[in-house]
């Protein structure tokens, strides 16, 4: 997978999990919780979804790194580089 | 009793059954023969019949919340606000921790949990694919909680396990928590999310109990000889319960007082009904409304369409009306088959718009009376004016041997 398609994945999962939010203007370096309704078990759905569609292990101590649009792609960058 | 923080009334009903998702809806189409039974299928058993409702869930719920939650929760949410809204009742205007939320269920967690399998076997059953949201969907009192969570009630809410008496037993609990002050409002009734489990279809269909018929609508056929079973069904009602004291004082519609009600066991049997102790959970209740089975205007039946269990409940209902006049025998699972455990919630608002019309509505679907079930008092396939109705007995049975009672009578201020 490229770096590139990594946001509009994320989206693409947050867009099943969180189906009432309007993600046509969601900010790449601002935390996904504070711009969007989402809780600690849609963040768990998130990993769930990873793990599910890719075979990616996010571990509970690299939860943070998902808080942003940026972060994630900069964590998962190499995990999902050969997806 | 005439202590009026001590008689409990109806002030407001919410529900969606298999043919109609308000009680207007609903009894329009009790009176015009409406079934609301269709062709169903499911995984592993192929086709089959059900009682499928079809309100709008997101009247009352975001996306999100259908993604996460239960069938059972979203049923028991759409049933609760309608009921609010029915009585009257602005939540923003009084004290929710005043509230308690009590509903019946037959079972609950095999939706969720037969989904769950399903999907983690395409996941070589490997459990770090299973869903964290087993377990808040599958815990016993989701339902109940899912409308406080939504409705932001902060009372005291929980599920009563009951099998298929349970609509009565929510409605009962209701008025046992409004009699000791617990709350000022009772949400109580029953919901059902029963056709979205294979197992339940499964397990009648061992039993030789599962409804079959060329026409989906005449599949649930209580009391006429060519019955074979019953018809499962999804749906919900819950009432809005209050002490007459409040219901006053606020101006509400009353729509019944509940002036009697029993809770028994049968003590015998898992699966067979016993038809004496139906009688005697009747009679109880019946006592405890200081009434006579004279005094009744209409018998809700329990009968569920299987050959067993309509004699079984006949033999009682013969025993304890004999030859009474004035009394009339009706059945609701002829049209919405068995909505489990919101089944005696269901009927009862099946039956009460009759304190306002005088109208007993009919068991349809009876071509052929079996003789077993011949009651002098039932009313056969077309609506019966009757004038006056006063009070209304409504039954529901279950499994383990569980029977319930409530007796509602007509208000007048």
């Amino acid at each position: 997978m490229q770096v590139t398609e990594i946001k509009p994945v994320i989206l693409d999962i947050i867009g099943d999990i969180a189906p009432d939010e309007d993600l046509s203007d969601v900010k790449p370096d601002v935390r996904l919780r504070d711009q969007l309704d989402l809780d600690s078990m849609d963040f768990l759905d998130i990993v769930m979804e990873l793990r599910k569609r890719y075979g990616v292990e996010v571990p509970e101590a690299d939860y943070p790194q998902l808080a942003t649009l940026d972060s994630c792609e900069a964590y998962l960058a190499p995990l999902l580089a050969d997806k | 009793m005439i202590d009026p923080t001590q008689r409990i009334v109806i002030t407001g009903i919410g529900l969606t059954a298999p043919n109609g998702n308000s009680l207007e809806e609903y009894r329009a189409a009790l009176l015009a023969g409406k079934s609301g039974v269709s062709d169903y299928e499911i995984r592993y058993v192929g086709q089959t019949h059900a009682g499928v409702c079809d309100f709008d869930p997101l009247r009352y719920q975001k996306r999100k919340a259908l993604r996460t939650g239960t069938r059972a929760g979203s049923i028991a949410i759409y049933c609760a606000q309608e009921a609010i809204k029915h009585a009257g009742i602005a939540l923003d205007a009084i004290d929710t921790s005043r509230i308690g939320v009590y509903l019946g269920i037959t079972e609950h967690g095999n939706v969720e949990t037969e989904n769950e399998v399903h999907d983690l076997a395409k996941f070589d059953n490997d459990v770090k694919y299973w869903s964290h949201h087993h377990n808040p969907r599958t815990v016993a009192n989701n339902p109940a909680g899912e409308v406080t969570i939504n409705m932001k009630i902060s009372g005291p809410h929980y599920t009563i396990g009951a099998a298929c008496a349970a609509g009565n037993a929510g409605l009962i609990q209701g008025l046992q928590m409004l009699r000791l002050g617990e709350v000022d409002v009772a949400l109580a009734g029953g919901i059902s999310e029963a056709i979205h489990t294979f197992g339940i279809f499964a397990s009648f269909k061992a039993q030789g109990a599962l409804a079959e018929h060329a026409d989906p609508a005449k599949a649930s056929r209580p009391f006429d000889k060519g019955r074979n079973g019953i018809v499962v069904s999804e749906g919900g009602a819950v009432y809005v319960l209050e002490t007459l004291a409040r219901a006053q004082a606020r101006g509400a519609q009353i729509l019944g007082e509940i002036v009697g009600y029993h809770i028994n066991s049968d003590a015998t049997d898992a699966v067979l009904p016993n038809p004496e102790r139906q009688q005697q959970c009747m009679r109880a209740a019946l006592a405890k409304a200081k009434l006579e089975p004279g005094d009744l205007d209409i018998v809700n039946t329990h009968a569920t369409s299987t050959p067993r269990g309509d004699v079984q409940e006949c033999a009682g209902l013969r025993e304890l009306l004999g030859d009474t006049q004035g009394v009339y025998v009706n059945n609701t699972k002829s049209y919405i088959g068995h909505a489990m455990g919101a089944a005696g919630a269901l009927e009862l608002a099946g039956n009460l718009p009759s304190f306002q019309d005088g109208v007993v509505h009919p068991t349809i679907n009876v071509d052929d009376l079996d003789p077993e079930c011949a009651l002098d008092q039932l009313v056969l396939n077309e609506p019966r004016e009757v004038g006056t109705v006063d009070v209304i007995l409504n039954n529901s049975f279950g499994m383990l041997g569980i029977n319930s009672v409530v007796v509602v009578r007509r208000f007048v201020g």
